[in-house]
């Protein structure tokens, strides 16, 4: 190989891990692999990530979370297979019943499930907040979701406040953290 | 004969032609879709909404539904991150061709690696061959000379 012909290889083997390393720095130092949910658990209270979906029961309809600026929403993420998610509707439906005089909204977000299934089980629970429907799972990254169910709150703000509960909400391990959080979005004194 | 031929051929042609427009196999679809949660092909989960994929893939199947017809089903319900492999247009005809372009550069990068090196290898033998010391070269000369005489 001529001199030239090697330099020019050698340059462009060593561009490529520098590429590479470069994108493996800016993955660490910016990429949150958490999405909102890993800066809850720091102490941070971000913004809520933005979604416009689909309602569950018109596909032609679309609700957004900015739709509810100005007042406390309780998202939650679930999926007609989650059994979780079964034991914790009628508290949910409760929670939304109980504070809509004070502006509390409960959006539910079917993720990765079939509309069919999930319209069947909001008929069977008699769920009567917004549920929107994200068959591909596209906001479960950037809000940090890992299964199904999954809770957040958002204050009037609009940004998170308590702490994202994993698993049913009416459960003795996540019952005290599902009613501070809902105090937090409401904005309540303790 | 000919004709015991003929009729064999064409029932060959029409069982050929009748199993790839006809019922679509559950285990190649479920091989061919991926499961939303756990990210691996239906066929190698048992998660609940693999589960329940299995048995909606059992239904259509049964209802007359094409392989194609219920891809799309679930391809609108769950994303087209739910194929196995990319479909072959548009942006995602990048995930096809990319490897081929890759394949055809390793080859040509290969080749010419090849062909630089064997230049090289006849270089450094002639230039061997042409190093020998005139000193040497007289005496190997003289030796060959009286070892003919």
């Amino acid at each position: 190989m001529t001199g030239r012909a090697k330099t020019v290889g050698q340059g462009i083997a060593i561009a490529a891990v520098v590429g590479l390393l470069a994108l493996l720095v800016w993955k660490l130092a910016f990429g949150d692999g958490q999405g909102a949910a890993g800066s809850l658990a720091k102490g941070e209270n971000p913004v809520a990530p933005a979604f416009t979906l689909s309602r569950l029961d018109a596909a032609d309809g679309k609700v957004s979370l900015a739709d509810f600026k100005g007042k406390p929403v309780v998202v939650n993420f679930w999926a007609s297979w989650c059994i979780p998610c079964k034991d914790e509707a009628p508290a949910l439906q409760k929670t939304y019943e109980q504070y809509r005089k004070q502006e509390l909204v409960v959006i539910g977000v079917d993720a990765q499930d079939f509309r069919q299934d999930a319209k069947r089980f909001v008929k069977r629970f008699g769920i009567t907040y917004p549920v929107v429907y994200d068959g591909s799972g596209s906001t479960l990254g950037k809000w940090g979701v890992t299964g199904f169910p999954e809770t957040f709150f958002v204050d009037r703000s609009g940004r998170l406040v308590g702490e994202r509960i994993q698993g049913g909400i009416d459960t003795e391990r996540n019952r005290a953290a599902y009613a501070e959080g809902v105090r937090l979005a409401l904005g309540e004194a303790p | 004969m000919t004709r015991f031929l003929a009729a064999a051929l064409a029932a060959l042609a029409l069982v050929g032609s009748a199993a790839a427009a006809g019922t679509p196999v559950q285990a190649d679809l479920e091989a061919e879709i991926v499961c939303p949660t756990c990210k691996t092909t239906l066929d190698q989960s048992s998660s609940p909404i693999a589960t329940r994929m299995k048995d909606y893939i059992r239904v259509r199947i049964a209802a007359g539904d094409s392989a194609a017809e219920i891809k799309a089903q679930l391809v609108e319900q769950f994303g087209p991150a739910v194929l196995a492999e990319p479909p072959k247009r548009g942006f995602d005809l990048l995930a096809w061709l990319l490897p081929l372009g890759a394949l055809a550069v390793g080859v040509v990068v290969v080749a010419t690696l090849a062909w630089t090196w064997s230049r090289r290898r006849d270089g450094e033998d002639a230039a061997a061959e042409s190093a020998l010391d005139p000193d040497l070269e007289r005496r190997v000369d003289e030796e060959l000379a009286r070892y003919d005489a």
